[in-house]
């Protein structure tokens, strides 16, 4: 395979055809603040908060699902991108219940971090409020939307590597929601197998382990890479091979 | 109203909160003393001045504004206040004043007044003593302009000493990486 | 069917209609529909059974005319009388007085020289309100499939991209892409199998234009899809059309049904190796599947929501495989170039937008209705030439053009060519067609803010600037309209208006602030006449008083 050379924010650096620029940028150590993007799921550039500046290109592009080409020009951190990040996140502020002085994932939150990462000091734009919905009505996990971010972490996750597709999304624009099966309540899905796989890659507390009180809970998200790691070089095929 | 000396005119003003936020202030403890003589508090809860005087230096606002009481109250601090601060997340973001927004005011007020009395329940509205909730309760900055903002539920001590301290060297507080949380 | 056959036809029913002593042309499109152009039909036939005429005239339902704002409309053939607002009543007076006394009702009469019609050239709608859309026949005696007969006989696929290439065409779903250049990426593509996709999910708020076509010709459709598919390598097509045009789905249904009857879709089409299939499928009611990329999901069953792209569609689209996604108008102006040679069509309009376009005029205009002209007209001609110009005790303000992705243009620009680069100069799009004509007495604040309520509606909500900074815009537009925003209010409108543009995933986010955007570049005025003044500290040494008025 060939290998590629571009410039990011004036480092010089090397790429394989088939990787992103996130992924060449996160090599580099370089940081690109993202929300949606998940090792181990297909990206979607949702989110927008990774976005980049390529020389040449009237647009800006997600770094998480454009390629590398030869000589590209690719700069992370202007002005501009840090005023678009910052505004991503006073959005996503405004759109939910948010309050994280009562939340199980305060201080532990995905959502958190970046608002202090671009510095958000407080939200221009008026709070909605959305009158969301609360089911706990599964046996070990509760599905708080009023914390929702709509990453759809949970639903790729769901779909991809449990292979279960319990979420969805339902509804659209502003009034888009997580629904489970064909918008029934959690605990009468027959599709879910409680795994929680889901719970532990969602960045906020819009999906919690159920008796967690506020600022208890932590999510692990890198289990998620060894499993897809592990499945696409069929780890455990060879082991049981060489078993037998 | 006449200055009687040259020292800032601070005052602290509760809106729709639960007082943490003053709470927090009085946890600075000792640095208080250093405070009072630093500066003249004319006005707050913690004082009792009936009515907010004019040409104040710097107010800080805790709670969100929740009843037209409050609205009424953050137009007067705007009008005769240089410096507007929202201390704390509910006058930041709402927070946990905010929860109530899901819900009615009819039954946020039934709930409150009926369904939790201990021995009388009754609404208020007969008496016409409690001010009108608003729809919602919202941050301060919603409705008038707002200078600084410190954050926390409740912010600390610290964060509370350092806003004062830039205030009174005449420097808006920036609130960087350590004083800049949410929660 | 033979290419012989196909004349067979063509012979067979030009020569019924000269064996028939006049014809009546009744249009039968949604807009003449809704104010009883069925009823009106039914009258007449009953007119000229009752005069014992039935046997010797003909009586029509076709698809749109033009002047819908003047419907029901009505041809009287073969001395091409037009007659506007024939209600039931009318229609009885016109079988007596027209035709068997052979006086035309004057009064009704719109003459061919009208300037509605005489400023304007017809290619995307040159058989539309001539010919019944039901009926296969009349179709080909005006040449129908004649250019998928020629395509197939004479020409490789390459020679049919170059000949489209050559033309000019470009895309008329709003971007205007290179057709050819896109036929060309699809051909090259390296797939086990590649579609042809016809975007008939029309949404824009005003726009009528390809819901006029599918209604009135729905078989050029076909014919040009069929072209474009055998010049890609493709065998089959869809035609994804929103569920809110029935007419549009019963006329298309029955042209399939006709087409693969007489063999001109199907397998081995005109006895060459060339197969092509043509499948419906009916939106949702998602404006965003008009995005090619939701386009696509949404066939394939999934959520209707964009992607990303680089891959487009051509690289990789239905199911993964190359695919050719162009717009109804675009597939109606290939048959043309096939049969009349792509340097005709590029004679047509400006060097850069060869051509015709098709406008749906709306709005504060007194002849509504759907017109083409050669592109590079200027707007001032359509609005008041073609238009009538604004109803009467009003003036012109401004027209928007793109619809809700597009932008207002006023009067001072009025002068400008309406092709694609010129349009972009005033931050405005060609779009799809719909031209939405505003005057004096509306207000642009609200003109931005009903297509910006649209936009609320019409976001898929996977992308967060468009899901949640469209409906900031739409609620700082609000403060705005009802007097309570300040100058801070307006700055950070226009901060979020640019930011949504720039940082959107699809093309609906992009383009959405864009009436915002426009109705302050030209009536900034009517935004900052309206502002308040922002509450500020009041020093004991003003006169002002330190206590807010009771609100």
């Amino acid at each position: 395979m060939s290998v590629l050379t571009l410039t990011i924010d004036e480092h010089p650096v090397s790429a394989k055809p088939d990787e992103t620029l996130l992924d060449i940028a996160h090599q580099n150590d370089i940081d690109i603040p993202t929300l949606c993007h998940l090792d181990g799921l297909i990206d979607v550039g949702a989110c927008r908060l990774c976005l980049v500046e390529i020389e040449g290109s009237p647009k800006l592009m997600p770094a998480c699902t454009t390629r590398p080409q030869e000589g590209m020009v690719v700069r992370t951190n202007t002005d501009r991108l840090k005023k678009y990040r910052k505004m991503i996140i006073e959005l996503l502020a405004s759109e939910g219940n948010h309050q994280c002085a009562v939340c199980v994932v305060n201080n532990h939150c995905e959502l958190q971090n970046l608002a202090y990462a671009v510095g958000l000091v407080y939200v221009r734009f008026p709070y909605l409020y959305p009158k969301k919905t609360l089911d706990a009505t599964q046996e070990s996990y509760i599905i708080d939307r009023d914390r929702c971010v709509l990453c759809t972490r949970c639903v790729r996750v769901c779909s991809e590597v449990e292979g279960a597709h319990v979420w969805d999304v339902a509804g659209r624009g502003i009034s888009c929601e997580i629904v489970a099966d064909m918008n029934q309540m959690w605990g009468d899905s027959d599709a879910c197998t409680s795994c929680g796989k889901c719970v532990m890659v969602c960045p906020t507390g819009a999906l919690i382990k159920k008796g967690a009180n506020v600022a208890e809970m932590e999510k692990e998200t890198d289990f998620l890479k060894y499993i897809v790691t592990a499945r696409q070089k069929q780890e455990w095929v060879g082991e049981y091979l060489k078993e037998h | 109203m006449q200055k009687v000396d040259s020292k800032p005119r601070v005052a602290t003003v509760w809106l729709g909160g639960c007082s943490g936020c003053h709470m927090s202030f009085l946890d600075m403890d000792e640095r208080l003393l250093e405070l009072a003589d630093r500066i003249r508090l004319v006005y707050s809860p913690l004082a009792d001045v009936k009515e907010f005087p004019r040409d104040v230096d710097v107010t800080f606002v805790e709670g969100a504004v929740s009843n037209e009481e409050n609205e009424h109250m953050a137009h007067i601090v705007r009008r005769n206040s240089r410096y507007v601060v929202s201390l704390g997340d509910c006058a930041v973001t709402g927070n946990v004043t905010a929860l109530r927004n899901k819900h009615s005011n009819v039954e946020i007020i039934h709930r409150s007044y009926v369904e939790l009395a201990d021995k009388t329940p009754s609404l208020p509205i007969q008496f016409n003593t409690v001010a009108q909730l608003l729809p919602q309760a919202r941050p301060l900055h919603e409705y008038v302009n707002v200078d600084a903002f410190l954050h926390g539920c409740p912010p600390t001590a610290d964060q509370i000493w350092f806003a004062v301290n830039e205030l009174l060297e005449g420097r808006v507080p920036v609130f960087s990486t350590i004083y800049l949380r949410y929660g | 069917m033979t290419v012989e056959e196909l004349r067979a036809v063509a012979q067979r029913e030009q020569l019924r209609k000269q064996n028939c002593k006049s014809r009546i042309l009744t249009c039968q499109a949604a807009g003449c529909i809704s104010c009883g152009s069925k009823e009106t039909k039914d009258a007449i036939a009953r007119g000229l059974k009752e005069q014992g005429l039935d046997k010797s005239t003909e009586v029509i339902g076709t698809g749109c005319m033009g002047l819908c704002g003047d419907g029901p409309l009505v041809i009287v053939e073969p001395e091409g009388t037009l007659y506007k607002q024939v209600d039931p009543l009318l229609g009885s007076r016109i079988v007596q007085e027209h035709l068997l006394n052979g006086n035309a009702i004057t009064s009704h009469v719109i003459p061919p020289d009208d300037p509605f019609f005489a400023s304007q050239q017809k290619i995307v709608l040159e058989h539309c309100g001539r010919i019944s859309a039901e009926r296969i026949e009349e179709y080909i005696a005006v040449g129908g499939y004649e250019a998928l007969a020629r395509v197939l006989t004479e020409y490789q696929p390459q020679q049919v991209v170059s000949e489209i290439t050559k033309s000019g065409l470009r895309g008329r779903g709003g971007a205007g892409y290179p057709t050819g250049l896109k036929w060309g990426i699809v051909q090259k593509a390296v797939g086990d199998q590649k579609f042809v996709v016809c975007n008939a999910d029309e949404g824009d708020p005003g726009a009528f234009m390809d819901r006029s076509v599918l209604e009135g010709d729905p078989h050029k459709i076909l014919e040009g899809m069929a072209i474009a598919a055998y010049a890609v390598g493709s065998s089959q097509g869809y035609i994804y059309v929103r569920a809110e045009y029935p007419l549009a789905i019963e006329r298309l249904r029955m042209a399939i049904k006709q087409a693969e009857r007489f063999g001109l879709l199907g397998n081995r089409i005109f006895e060459s190796k060339f197969n092509f299939r043509v499948d419906l499928r009916i939106g949702a009611g998602a404006f965003v599947c008009g995005e090619e990329t939701a386009l696509l999901k949404s066939i394939q069953g999934q959520r209707g929501t964009p992607r990303p792209r680089p891959p487009f569609p051509s690289e990789s689209g239905l199911w993964g495989m190359p695919t050719l996604i162009n717009n109804v108008e675009t597939f109606a102006n290939v048959p043309p170039i096939i049969l009349r040679g792509s340097s005709w069509f590029a004679s047509i309009g400006t060097p850069k937008s060869t051509g015709t376009k098709v406008f749906a005029l709306a709005g504060k205009i007194k002849n509504t209705g759907l017109i083409e002209v050669p592109m590079g007209i200027p707007l001032r001609d359509i609005i008041f030439r073609i238009g009538g110009g604004t109803p009467e005790g009003t003036t012109f303000k401004a027209a928007q053009t793109g619809g809700p992705s597009g932008g207002c243009i006023p009067e001072e620009h009025l002068d400008l060519p309406v092709d694609y680069e010129s349009l972009a100069t005033v931050n405005s799009i060609m779009g799809s067609g719909g031209l939405i004509v505003m005057d004096s007495e509306s207000r642009m604040v609200d003109v931005a803010k009903f297509f910006m309520e649209f936009s609320v509606d019409e976001s898929c909500g996977k992308c967060i600037p468009c899901r949640v900074g469209t409906t900031h815009i739409h609620g700082l537009l609000e403060k705005i309209s009802c007097g309570k925003a300040t100058q801070e209010d307006l700055a950070l409108l226009e901060e979020l208006c640019v930011m949504v543009k720039e940082t959107s995933l699809c093309g609906l986010g992009q383009s959405a602030p864009n009436p915002v955007l426009s109705t302050l570049r030209f009536f900034r005025e009517e935004y900052t006449s309206v502002l308040k003044e922002t509450e500020r500290f009041i020093p004991s040494t003003s006169n002002e008083a330190a206590t807010p008025h009771a609100s």
